[in-house]
């Protein structure tokens, strides 16, 4: 079990004073000219040996990206947007950070800027997160009243705004250039890439997206050290991780641990385990609802990390953990975020447009069994035709869950589908 | 229901003060020209004008063309904004705007339960709709992002969390009776650590919280 003396968010859960004074005494602020006095290069090193990959959901290596940025500002601004835009479902991380440590995401903006080049910030939020933008505000306004962001940010000499704009109500601006385009003051609607926003991005100008912990875990990184945070975790996927568990379990909750840890381990340790224990697991989606769901088989022994549940044909995406029991209709389970992707397409992409409202209705039948059995080998494919088809990612992620219910629990699909023809054919002979 | 006919849509439409103070704040964040950065916030901004002036919060028409005079932008481009971003209540709504998440992590925990209950205490048979006496809109949302603490049933702004059948229509009892109860999770735990108190950062102390 990671120690306490291990992790990162020292309040996860608000037990403490969120504002500058309750940070400073956490860590925060600590040092931190001493860490922009090393330079970018040295920071943006740092960053990459720390091993440390995006915590968005994609898993690309944060220092990586943070050298992607043009070596020196030219006639173009660089900026730093910090994707807040928390809406995968299943997860509530990031709203965690803003409302009870705030001031770690603030220090990792200025920190992550200075090695960028940035001098301006924004921080998309989602809109729904109100209250979450009022504590986030109140810390940036503290940062600038104590001189530690703003003109000569902690006394470098670097000169930092950060800004916070608020989203309202669209998943598809978690998509990084379609919450660019939102800043921008447009519809969510996701670029074309290349050009990449390092080159082209905010305002045309170079930008980079980070998600909120990745971020927030910046500067703790770089107080402790790339070892430290390397030596946690398993190779190729370093450090700690927020996990949110939901669902079936008897208590769900977040927690902060080592990736690697047993998916059974963090469920047994931390959320008090599955709702009438193991054995009644039927299956759980293990980050986020993007990623294929895993049956109880796999569950027993995979590990929570990128790699390990890449090899099991899902992902870690924002390591949300979605539980479901043997009471759960797993049909209608899914059919529902098939619903939340129908309703989340912005609509540019025909494959998505279209076909997010016509798998939408086939799993609405299938939740019945009003289908007959070869459509379930045509929904397949028609998440195929989907899947790689379209401008962003979201057309992928509506495709996955499907193809993980296809995978791993045909024979339910097919059974409902019987059900329902006996059922009706009872009728039939009965009429 | 609602008037939500357009005869409901006011002749015009201004930025109040306490609006027009907020407008000179948010413009300063973006650079100069890019303006249309801020097409969200006065858009939020309207919205919440209109459900101080007239109880309920939403944008009519001449909101939306004020916001383009503001910004220099053509009205179309504002529309379009408008019409693409859920939370921006092209219709008015009741007093109070309970937005139910029933995504598959709220599902799971008994999104259904509220609903029903919701239903109930409010006499609303469809979505988005109003209740006769004017004081609730019931909107289904998607994942509102604090699924550990599912259900969730926003009122307005405000979270209520962990969720039930009984909770929700004693939360609603006390909305009718003009009481606001106070936000969070209705299980009375801690934010997001597990019912009974957190089992992490226990060997940790530091500044109480205010």
């Amino acid at each position: 079990m990671l120690s306490d003396q291990d992790r990162i968010f020292t309040n996860l859960y608000g037990l403490h004073d969120w504002r500058l004074a309750g940070a400073r005494a956490r860590g925060d602020w600590d040092g931190t000219a001493a860490i922009l006095a090393r330079g970018r290069e040295a920071i943006v090193e740092e960053m990459k040996a720390s091993g440390l990959r995006g915590r968005g959901g994609a898993g690309f290596p944060t220092g990586m990206k943070w050298s992607f940025m043009p070596k020196t500002v030219g006639d173009r601004p660089h900026y730093l947007v910090v994707n807040a835009d928390e809406s995968e479902p299943g997860t509530c991380k990031d709203r965690d950070i803003i409302r009870h440590d705030p001031h770690k995401l603030i220090e990792g903006c200025l920190v992550a800027s200075f090695a960028m080049g940035a001098n301006a910030c924004y921080i998309y939020i989602r809109g729904e997160f109100y209250n979450e933008a009022l504590h986030l505000q109140a810390a940036i306004d503290e940062a600038y009243a104590a001189g530690l962001i703003g003109r000569n940010a902690c006394g470098s000499g670097f000169d930092f705004d950060l800004y916070l704009h608020r989203g309202a109500g669209a998943y598809i601006c978690g998509e990084e250039t379609a919450l660019i385009e939102s800043l921008e003051g447009k519809k969510g609607m996701p670029r074309l890439k290349p050009p990449f926003p390092a080159a082209v991005g905010l305002y045309g100008c170079p930008t980079t997206v980070n998600n909120v912990e990745s971020i927030a875990v910046a500067p703790t990184i770089l107080r402790r050290g790339a070892a430290w945070f390397s030596a946690l975790g398993r190779p190729k996927n370093a450090g700690t991780k927020l996990f949110c568990i939901s669902g079936h379990v008897n208590k769900p909750c977040n927690v902060e641990e080592e990736l690697g840890i047993p998916l059974r381990e963090l469920i047994d340790t931390y959320a008090g385990g599955v709702r009438g224990g193991w054995d009644n697991l039927l299956a759980v989606i293990p980050g986020g609802s993007s990623v294929p769901v895993l049956p109880k088989s796999i569950c027993d022994t995979v590990l929570m990390d990128f790699d390990s549940l890449r090899e099991v044909r899902s992902g870690l995406g924002t390591a949300a953990v979605i539980v479901m029991d043997k009471s759960t209709d797993i049909i209608k389970a899914i059919a529902r975020l098939s619903q939340f992707y129908k309703h989340e397409s912005c609509g540019q992409c025909t494959p998505c447009r279209e076909g997010t409202g016509w798998m939408m209705r086939v799993m609405n039948r299938m939740v019945e069994g009003r289908a007959e059995i070869d459509e379930i080998d045509t929904l397949e494919q028609v998440t195929r035709q989907i899947e790689g088809h379209t401008i962003c990612a979201l057309g992928d992620a509506a495709a996955w869950p499907i193809q993980g219910l296809i995978r791993h629990f045909r024979p339910v699909v097919e059974e409902r589908i019987h059900a329902y023809k006996a059922a009706h054919a009872v009728r039939m002979a009965a009429e | 229901m609602a008037d939500t006919t357009p005869q409901a849509e006011p002749a015009h439409f201004a930025f109040d003060d306490e609006s027009n103070a907020a407008i000179a704040k948010i413009l300063a964040r973006y650079p100069a020209g890019k303006q249309a950065s801020a097409v969200l916030p006065l858009l939020d901004l309207a919205q919440r004008q209109m459900g101080r002036q007239t109880g309920s919060a939403w944008v009519p028409r001449v909101a939306m063309d004020e916001i383009a005079r503001v910004l220099a932008m053509a009205p179309i481009r504002v529309y379009e904004v408008a019409t693409f971003y859920l939370m921006f209540n092209t219709a008015p709504v009741g007093k109070f705007h309970l937005q139910v998440c029933t995504t598959t992590p709220c599902w799971l925990r008994g999104s259904d339960e509220v609903v029903a209950a919701c239903r109930k205490a409010t006499g609303i048979a469809g979505w988005k709709e109003t209740s006769a006496d004017g004081l609730f809109t019931m909107t289904e949302v998607e994942c509102l992002g604090g699924c550990v603490n599912a259900p969730i049933l926003q009122v307005n702004d405000d979270f209520y969390e962990d969720m039930d059948g009984p909770r929700t229509e004693a939360l609603l009892a006390a909305l009718k009776r003009g009481e606001v109860p106070q936000p969070g999770s209705m299980s009375g735990r801690q934010a997001s650590a597990p019912e009974g108190g957190p089992t992490t950062l226990t060997s940790l102390t530091f500044t109480p919280a205010e």
